[in-house]
Formats: C-alpha cells, sequence, structure tokens
C-alpha cells in the first residue's frame, strides 16, 4: 500500500506492506538507524518513537496505522534549534543538540548508548507534557524503557536538569 | 517477518463486509497481534483487518446509568477521563497498570477483552462490575455479558465476522470497586494475579449486597469466584467473613504453575489479597 506520512517534519510517501512494522520502515526503507530494536516486543522501549507526539513502541506499530500522521525519531530531536539538518556538507555539531541531549550529556545519562534513543523521546515526552518533574514521575515516563548499564539515576539526572532548564527558558520568555 | 495483506477500512459497516467475505485477523492497536506475529507463536494472520480508522469505535460516554466505551478506547484514554476517574477508578487502577505509556498509548480496551488471554488486566475489573460486551457484525448487534464472554483458553463468544465494539459498565448507587495487581515489578509486569472485588453497601460497616469477584492468572480464562461471592454475601466487612472468604478462595481457584509463578502462590496470594481489601474496607 501507498502510505504517506511525515518523518522529522520532512513528508515522505512509500510504497510498502501495510503490516510492515514502523521500526522495520524507519531503519530499512528510510535509513534512520538511530531507532533500534531491542526485544521487538514491546517491553523494552528501545524503538521508542514519538507518534503524535505520544510515545510509541515502533515494533508494535503497523506502518498502515502511520498513514497521515507525524513521526519523531533521534534524528529530529534538536531541529527546533533553527541550524537546519546537519548534511555531508556541514557535520552535526553540539549546538545541532536538542536541551535534552545536552542534558543527558552533561549529566552522563549514556553508557553503551542502545537506550538512549528511546530514553530521549520519553524524556521529551515528558517534559512537552508540562507534568511537574518529580523523581516519581520521571521513573514512570521512563518505566517502558529498560537500560541495563545505568541504573537509571543519571538518566533521571539527566531529564530532571532538561526539564528545570526548560523551565528556565520558559519564565525567560514570559 | 511476515507482513500479511492487511485492509484499513474507514466505516465500521465496510470492516463488517469484509469479516463477512473472508476470514480477517482484527488489528487495533497492535500491541497483541504484532507481538505475537513478530514471535511467530501461532500460524501467522492470512489477512489483517486493520480497525484503527474506525472512529465509531472511540470514546467514553456517560449516560444516566452506564458508561459506554468504543472498542478502540485506549488505556491513556482511560487514564485521563475524567469521568472515569470520578465514576469507575478502579478501572483508571487497572489501565495504569498495563504496560508503560508505550503501550498504554495504542493498547484498547476492546483488544484486552478480544485477545482473551487469562492474565487480561481489565477483564476482572470487568467481571466485577457487571459488564456487557456489544459486538457487531452484517448481521447486526448483540449483547453479551462479560460473565459469558471467555469461554476457554483464549476463546470467546464472538463469532469469525463479529468485533466487539463497544463496552457498557452499569454504574450502581452505593457500589465499592477495588482492583488488585500482583506482578513482578510495577511496569510492564504480567499479572501472577489479578484481582477485582465489587459490592453494594450503604454504609462502610454495612453488610454487602451483590458481591461480585473477578479474577484473571488463576485459570485458563478470567472467572468470576462465585462460591467465595456467595460466602461473602450479606456479610459485614469483618474479620470472620475475611478469613472465611481466604478459606473460601483457597479452595475456590485451581491456579497453575507456569513460567510467571506458581500454583501456591497464586492461591495464596489471591487469598491474601481478598483478606487484606475486605480489612482494608472495614477499616480494621
Amino acid at each position: 500500500m501507498t502510505v504517506q506520512f511525515q518523518v522529522n517534519r520532512e513528508t515522505v510517501e512509500l510504497d510498502v506492506p501495510g503490516a510492515r512494522r514502523l521500526l522495520d520502515v524507519l531503519r530499512e526503507d528510510l535509513g534512520l538507524t538511530g531507532t533500534k530494536e531491542g526485544c521487538g516486543e514491546g517491553e523494552c522501549g528501545a524503538c521508542t518513537v514519538l507518534l503524535d507526539g505520544q510515545v510509541v513502541d515502533s515494533c508494535l506499530v503497523p506502518i498502515c496505522q502511520v498513514d497521515g500522521h507525524a513521526v519523531t525519531t533521534v534524528e529530529g530531536l534538536g531541529l527546533d534549534r533553527g541550524l537546519g539538518r546537519p548534511s555531508p556538507e556541514r557535520r552535526a555539531v553540539v549546538d545541532d543538540l536538542d536541551p535534552l541531549q545536552l542534558a543527558f550529556l552533561e549529566a552522563g545519562g549514556a553508557q553503551c548508548g542502545i537506550c538512549t534513543p528511546g530514553m530521549l523521546l520519553a524524556g521529551r515526552a515528558f517534559l512537552a507534557s508540562g507534568a511537574a518533574p518529580t523523581d516519581e514521575a520521571i521513573r514512570e515516563a521512563i518505566a517502558g524503557n529498560l537500560c541495563r548499564c545505568t541504573g537509571y539515576t543519571k538518566i533521571i539526572e539527566a531529564i530532571a536538569l532538561g526539564a528545570s532548564r526548560q523551565a528556565t527558558t520558559e519564565a525567560g520568555r514570559a | 517477518m511476515i507482513e500479511p495483506p492487511v485492509v484499513s477500512p474507514d466505516r465500521l459497516a465496510d470492516a463488517y463486509a469484509l469479516l463477512a467475505e473472508s476470514s480477517h485477523r482484527p488489528i487495533a492497536g497492535g500491541t497483541d497481534v504484532l507481538v505475537q506475529m513478530t514471535a511467530g507463536s501461532g500460524p501467522p494472520p492470512e489477512r489483517l483487518l486493520d480497525l484503527w480508522r474506525l472512529d465509531e469505535l472511540r470514546g467514553i460516554d456517560l449516560d444516566h446509568d452506564a458508561l459506554s466505551f468504543g472498542a478502540l478506547t485506549t488505556y491513556t484514554a482511560i487514564r485521563r477521563s475524567s469521568v472515569c476517574r470520578d465514576l469507575l477508578p478502579a478501572l483508571v487502577e487497572a489501565a495504569a497498570t498495563i504496560g508503560a505509556a508505550q503501550i498504554q498509548n495504542r493498547g484498547t480496551l476492546g483488544g484486552n477483552i478480544a485477545n482473551a488471554s487469562p492474565a487480561g488486566d481489565m477483564l476482572p475489573v470487568l467481571l466485577a462490575t457487571d459488564a456487557s460486551i456489544v459486538v457487531g457484525s452484517v448481521r447486526g448487534e448483540r449483547t453479551i455479558p462479560a460473565a459469558e464472554f471467555w469461554t476457554g483458553y483464549r476463546a470467546t463468544a464472538l463469532a469469525s465476522d463479529e468485533l466487539v465494539v463497544r463496552i457498557r459498565i452499569p454504574l450502581v448507587a452505593d457500589r465499592q470497586v477495588r482492583f488488585r495487581k500482583v506482578g513482578t515489578r510495577r511496569a510492564h509486569a504480567i499479572s501472577k494475579v489479578v484481582l477485582a472485588l465489587s459490592w453494594v453497601s450503604p454504609s462502610l460497616e454495612g453488610p454487602w449486597q451483590a458481591v461480585r469477584l473477578g479474577l484473571g492468572s488463576v485459570a485458563e480464562r478470567p472467572i468470576r469466584a462465585s462460591a467465595t461471592e456467595a460466602v461473602l454475601e450479606g456479610q459485614p466487612p469483618i474479620s470472620d467473613t475475611a478469613d472465611r472468604a481466604f478459606v473460601s478462595l483457597a479452595a475456590e481457584i485451581k491456579p497453575i504453575d507456569d513460567v510467571r509463578s506458581t500454583a501456591d502462590y497464586r492461591r495464596a496470594v489471591a487469598a491474601r489479597v481478598l483478606h487484606r481489601l475486605i480489612r482494608d474496607a472495614g477499616g480494621w
């Protein structure tokens, strides 16, 4: 079937089997390998992306259900910075990163990295929800994302740091 | 990974017509169907019927004496519904125990019902609240009481051309509903035991009427523990009642050993949870 949807604000149109997993379309058909496959059964959250701003496991979403919708992957974080997309001519720099990615760097919120894209998107959705960034609320927001390295503490600190920066930025704008 | 052909109708009538024509595996949010396809558990579906565009099957409505849920109502929609939080908080609690946000954003009440897992976490609540499941096909709609819907291991009263379309939960004055799930961790645990208890009583200490006890993960399908309900019926929530209900439930259920738990643990914990709920209700 022909499906048309947005990925990181660009419209794509593809002719693919409707039952193909969003995860496979992203990685195999679109070459967006930032999204990782962990368990393939909705337990680990490594393949988390945003679908219309909500976290989903892309291994459990058939592409027919993405037609007409908008997907954000880890490659789409940082587009708000206004630098445009990195390319072979303009390599990505620190300024391309979303503030939450910078917070993960500073807090040491990544080790092996396979959970990181999913953690970032779960964190992004949490910050966008406007919920108070208590330890309990952050833990619930990432309850669907497993990390086998960090023990979660630094990831939670990174999301809390991202939230405090967001609050400062919003206060500056007001 | 097998990618069967899929058809995505926009109208419920078209979905019924497709099901009447040939067998399709319905798919709602995909949180069970895609897991089964990826794992290769069971024969792969020949064709998929994608229900996701059927907006007729969305929404939570309050009519004067019942809450009505479209089959595609997600767990997130239940958690966010103020009418649910006010009138049926036990259903909101149950929705919050399923998976985590990624699953709750996609998984649906109708999917939990049709998937018919003995561990389906919403199902004991539907049993304890006398819910009705409205199913439809080209032949029209019919209503099946929750207590008659799950007929065996992953078997339901649905005909092959029927879809779950709505769930109706009657609202009863002075009814209390309690939910408790026991799993390995808070998020993403498949239940070892899941239990919902309801009763009607105008006062905290008074005798219980219309007692309903729904359980999951203790039999080949979600069940009502009718012998234990009879033990509780007409009794006040005192220590003696709780002790008798404990003994009754431990004798009534016949759970099995499996990868998640043991029969002994399940029997003991189900009875303990029930005892605790009665104690909490009685405030002693």
